[in-house]
């Protein structure tokens, strides 16, 4: 970190942090202009972990694509496979089996539990609450160990393929599932009460960085941090997909708009998760794992998919022209929109409040650092393929 | 072999029990980060091996890198890497560090960390699990134990890392459009 003082303005300060920082664990460049430790403005620089997937994506085939875009983000890469499968199975006018949406709803669950623990873990230790960290990590392992029991991996589990899944319950994992989501609720109790009585966690909480509804909504604001200002939104009831129709959830919202709220709707949503698990491993439906046949070429067309993946809305497009392989894959991830709500609520805090601040939105950057370009006087801007082919010349000259 | 002199085995000692590390996600897909992170919670514990995760890189002794090396990141690591003290050492963790793995042929990524560092233990797995990573690491220190090698290596691509600039110059000053996004970054002033 230095501190970067501008010529021409003596008594404004822009202090850099990253793309290297021991807050977060992902790379990412932040400045923060400060007067003295009020912060007066705030922008971002992102782009770290931009690796040119969607690119990727068009030189391979359907199946190919599945695995990689499964590791667009290794915490929520489940949710990408779903919206993938999903999309392809909406083209090719594939049926999937009751039993297969269950499993996907299953695993979709589990994996919104590790992510939410995941980040409230790690918010704590930005909070310089390093026990809550070790604690919460502790009690991951129970989700981690039934994602591995179901799916032989930690991370990037390759539930979904295309038209099914690949895996099946045995009655020995939905014991050990039933039993762990007791544990788990048990914890999430007791986390629910430090969060919301400790009075030290509170001092770092309770109303920093708050949102209003209005705000919430002009600046685009997906998933929980939208709810935790009242935005009452969430593609797993507001459209339902795999199998939220046969298991529906309930909304968790919050009034507040501060820190505070966003952790209280996110463990909130872990007791609708614990619930809907124990539901959906014990009235497993009977079925085929996956449909019988599925072309290898996909129908020419586009179709537009959308999930709730755990920090909030995440969409593709996609695009096929009858081949085996994509045309075009849009990938839009809730990091991004969620970033506007940062910088804005960033500015008239204090500058030690930043950490807490960042991760208050789950941010992750490997999902979200997707290549876009803002104009930001708003001005429509059109270009031919000429003038991108010259610019391309240009860059690389 | 060589025999070590009291004071070379003295360091290695030091070394050996109480190495700290920093780690950087060159664009993985933070499966590997999160594994990492699990490697140092109570169920894995890397910290009873005297590892420590820490933000400096002026402290650490090794660079725990993940991802495969985006275009981008390339400067920030070798950044991170110069910062270090000597005696230095990169563990790269994950399929992508260690060849791109599913990324392989992406246009923004380098693939391999090994050319553009000096990596010392590859941990191969998708994520590999934290037992592989503990794994790993422990190998690293046993080897750092026994011997007192010096490593010479050489990268084939060449980077000039970019001193920060201060007092940045007036806007206008800079006709050249500068080859160096980094230099670019610091010399951008707020409009
Ligand atoms: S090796 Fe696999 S899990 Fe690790 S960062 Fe790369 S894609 Fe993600």
């Amino acid at each position: 970190m230095a501190t970067v003082v501008s010529a021409s303005d003596q008594s404004r300060f822009i202090v850099p942090i990253g793309p290297q920082h021991p807050a977060l664990k992902e790379p990412g460049h932040f400045e923060f202009t400060v007067d003295g430790e009020i912060i007066t403005g705030a922008s971002a620089r992102l782009g770290y972990v931009h690796r040119g997937i969607e690119k990727g994506a068009e030189s391979m085939n359907w199946t190919q694509c599945l695995y990689l875009l499964e590791r667009i983000c290794g915490i929520c890469s489940h949710i990408h496979s779903i919206a993938y499968c999903q999309g392809l199975e909406k083209l090719a006018d594939i049926e999937i089996s009751p039993k297969a949406r269950a499993m996907r709803t299953l695993v979709a669950e589990l994996e919104r539990i590790h992510s939410h623990m995941l980040w409230w873990g790690v918010a704590a230790h930005e909070g310089g609450f390093d026990t809550l960290f070790m604690y919460t990590w502790r009690d991951r392992e129970i989700v981690m160990d039934l994602l591995e029991t179901i799916s032989g991996n930690r991370v990037n589990y390759s539930v979904n393929v295309i038209g099914g899944v690949r895996l099946d319950l045995s009655p020995e994992q939905v014991t050990k599932i039933v039993s762990g989501m007791k544990k788990l609720e048990e914890r999430t109790k007791h986390y629910l009460e430090i969060v919301t009585n400790d009075s030290s966690f509170l001092a770092r909480t309770r109303g920093i960085g708050v949102m209003t509804r209005e705000e919430a909504q002009r600046l685009g604001a997906v998933g929980p941090t939208a709810r935790a200002s009242n935005v009452c939104r969430d593609v797993r009831v507001d459209a339902p997909y795999a199998g939220y129709h046969e298991y529906p959830v309930k909304i968790v919202t919050d009034t507040a708009g501060d820190l505070k709220a966003r952790f209280v709707v996110r463990i909130k949503e872990l007791f609708e998760s614990y619930r809907i698990i124990t539901n959906v491993a014990q009235n497993m439906p009977e079925g085929e794992l996956k449909a019988r046949r599925v072309p290898r070429k996909i129908p020419a067309g586009n179709v537009i998919s959308r999930v709730e993946a755990p920090r909030g809305e995440l969409f593709y497009y996609i695009e096929s022209g009858g081949g085996e392989g994509p045309e075009r894959i849009k990938v839009r991830t809730p990091t991004l929109p969620n970033w506007g709500s940062v910088l804005t609520m960033a500015a008239g805090l204090r500058l030690a409040d930043v950490p807490m601040l960042l991760v208050g939105i789950d941010p992750c950057f490997s999902c979200n650092d997707r290549l876009i370009r803002l104009n930001p006087d708003g001005k429509q801007q059109t270009l031919t393929w000429q003038q991108l082919r010259d610019r391309g010349i240009e860059y690389y000259r | 072999m060589q025999r070590r002199s009291i004071l070379d085995q003295l360091k290695s000692w030091a070394r050996v029990n109480s190495p700290w590390a920093i780690h950087y996600n060159s664009g993985g897909c933070n499966g590997c980060d999160i594994e990492l992170l699990a490697t140092t919670t109570p169920r894995y514990d890397l910290e009873r091996f005297g590892i420590k995760l820490q933000g400096s890189p002026r402290h650490a002794d090794i660079l725990l890198a993940t991802g495969p090396a985006t275009l981008q990141s390339i400067e920030p690591l070798r950044r991170i890497y110069t910062q270090m003290p000597d005696p230095k050492y990169v563990v790269a963790i994950g399929s992508c560090a260690l060849s791109g793995g599913v990324f392989h042929g992406c246009y923004n990524v380098l693939g391999d960390l090994s050319r553009i560092l000096p990596v010392d233990a590859y941990i191969p797995g998708c994520p590999p699990r934290p037992e592989a990573i503990i794994y790993g690491i422990v190998a690293l220190l046993n080897s750092v134990r026994n011997s007192d090698q010096k490593i010479t290596f050489t990268s084939d691509i060449e980077l000039d890392i970019a001193e920060p600039v201060l007092f940045p110059r007036e806007r206008g000053e800079i006709t050249q459009p500068n080859r160096q996004p980094h230099a670019d970054r610091y010399l951008r002033r707020e409009s």
